[in-house]
């Protein structure tokens, strides 16, 4: 039995994971940049959210308008930053490291923002799901309503992002895009309309992950921060190309997490993450999926 | 009727570089120009500030009438110019299918996309057995036929080829140049065909153009280039 929820426990958080590594992935995916501000860009579309609710009383209202949000400020945020540093920073490692250090930057600006205009109380986020476990019987299992809504919004995202990027014309463009932007560009594809796509999707990502992680704790301006790091270390397991390999990442780190502090003690979880990261690039250097199979998935 | 691609008095500088001057020639609707000339003379250069990657040209350039100088890439694509950069030309981490699907990405005909992918595929038939492969486990000479296939995909009217035969051997040049013979008299495309290959080039091209240091030094028929003994001993090497 223990075996079982200790299982369950990390397959509910292991989907939040997982879908923090998907927004990552979709950003890396569509801009090979690792975008560190996705934490902010989530929390701060959550916050959003949350007013809706505050006004509206319906979740269900508040969480599309703040995947809306998510996607506008993704998109804003290229606008605004990303795509000028691209063109001063065109080449050399700087090209490369430039665009990472920026969006660090930004994950600093956004939060400041956040604590400027909502303070730093934690707030909650109501949803009308129960956070309360499934009962079989007498037995509570560690798996509520709302962690079924998480795994099914995981799922949802990879199966939609997935789709797009492999089976629509859409798909294609984003992928020449990050693989060869001059070569796109000469094949006729707008390579910065297309990059702007990219940040928006990835933004909408970040939103979901944001507006349906939060209700199972509390919201603040640095309520993600500590996902930022479990949905990375997903992602790079995953392969960082993979939205699959994001999810099988997440999935493996949330029960590894689990069974971990389970059966060897709190004190080492959050060294543990690390820890299951270097096994796995160990035994496997580009991630489960990375250039093998998981590139259209 | 269209007018062609008509370049007068083009200059491109890269900062303080100036990497061609004052050049003037043109392109005739279904004419094969070859351009020749030793590294650095600038032949990329050039090919690549009439696709729209420089935009620090001055000068005229345009194609049946309208200019092309600081017009973007996508643009100029879809006004039926495309540019097969040097050395890169397909994206490796696509399929074949892929590669050639980028090319009617932007065309709103989908079904002429589809017969243009098949006749892409009638030319090349080698690619027809590889569409689910990954471009970067293409041959070279794949490599090219995928990425003039592509190109040829969006129906372009200019093509701009950056040194096709690079690295390739002798038989697979003539295949690929047959290639663009074809497309030239079948299709009606003009082409600009940039070569240290010379001798290839001019024997399928109508005419000639030599650049020197960023200067057109000369500007004839293929056939009186082939013959110039001076040109041969610099530039073709026999
Ligand atoms: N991005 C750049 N910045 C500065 N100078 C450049 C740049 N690209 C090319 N050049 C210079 O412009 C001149 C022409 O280069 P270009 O690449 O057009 O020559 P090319 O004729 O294509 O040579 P190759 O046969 O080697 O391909 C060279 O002197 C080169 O050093
Ligand atoms: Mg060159």
């Amino acid at each position: 039995m223990i075996f079982i929820d200790t299982l369950l426990l990390g397959i509910s958080s292991g989907a939040i994971y997982s879908l923090m590594a998907l927004a990552l992935v979709l950003v890396w995916r569509s801009t090979r940049i690792v975008n560190f501000a996705q934490a902010s860009q989530a929390v701060l579309s959550t916050y959003i959210g949350y007013e809706i609710t505050m006004r509206s009383h319906n979740y269900w209202v508040s969480l599309p308008l703040a995947i809306l949000f998510g996607a506008i400020l993704g998109s804003l945020i290229d606008f605004l930053f990303m795509r000028y540093l691209a063109k001063r920073a065109k080449s050399g490692p700087i090209a490369e490291i430039a665009p990472v250090i920026a969006t660090l930057g930004l994950l600093g600006l956004l939060q400041s923002i956040i604590g400027l205009i909502w303070g730093n109380s934690f707030l909650q986020y109501p949803t009308p799901l129960s956070g309360k476990g499934f009962t079989f019987g007498s037995h509570t299992i560690p798996f509520s309503p709302q962690n079924l809504f998480i795994v099914l919004a995981t799922a949802i995202v990879l199966l939609v992002f997935g789709g797009i990027f492999r089976f629509t014309d859409l798909g294609l463009a984003l992928r020449a895009a990050s693989f060869q932007p001059e070569i796109a560009q000469l094949a006729g594809i707008r390579v910065a309309r297309i990059r702007n796509i990219g940040w928006a999707f990835a933004g909408a990502a970040g939103a979901v992950a944001g507006a349906v992680i939060t209700p199972t704790s509390v919201l603040s301006p640095n309520s993600l921060d500590l996902l930022l790091v479990s949905g990375f270390i997903a992602a790079v397991m995953g392969g960082l190309d993979s939205l699959v390999g994001a999810v099988i990442g997440g999935l493996v780190l949330g029960v590894g997490f689990s069974f971990i502090l389970q059966y060897v003690g709190s004190s080492v979880t959050f060294l543990a993450g690390f820890f299951i990261l270097v096994i796995v690039l160990l035994i496997r250097p580009r991630g489960f999926f990375g250039h093998q199979v998981g590139r259209h998935a | 009727m269209n007018q062609g691609l008509v370049i007068s008095d083009l200059t491109i500088e890269y900062g303080a570089i100036r990497a061609i001057h004052d050049i003037s020639f043109e392109v005739k609707p279904n004419e094969l120009v070859a351009v020749i000339g030793a590294n650095g003379a600038g032949k990329s250069t050039l090919l690549r500030a009439l696709s729209g990657m420089i935009a620090s040209a001055s000068g005229g350039a345009t194609w049946n009438g309208q200019s092309i100088l600081k017009t973007k890439p996508e643009e100029l694509v879809r006004r039926g110019i495309v540019h097969l950069a040097e050395g890169k030309s397909v994206i490796p981490e696509l399929t074949v299918a892929e590669n050639l699907a980028l090319g009617g990405l932007r065309r709103r005909d989908k079904s002429d996309v589809a017969t243009a992918i098949s006749e892409s595929l009638e030319l090349f038939p080698i690619l027809a057995s590889r569409l689910e492969q990954r471009a970067d486990s293409l041959s070279g000479g794949e490599r090219q036929m995928l990425a003039i296939g592509r190109a040829l995909v969006s129906r372009p009217k200019l093509l701009l080829l950056d040194e096709p035969s690079l690295g390739l051997a002798p038989l697979i040049i003539d295949q690929i140049f047959n290639a663009l013979n074809h497309l030239r008299t079948h299709l009606g495309l003009s082409i600009l065909l940039v070569e240290q290959n010379a001798l290839s080039a001019l024997k399928i091209a109508d005419r000639g153009l030599v650049l020197n240091l960023g200067a057109l030094v000369k500007n004839g028929l293929a056939a009186e280039l082939l013959g110039d003994a001076d040109l041969r001993d610099s530039y073709m090497g026999f």
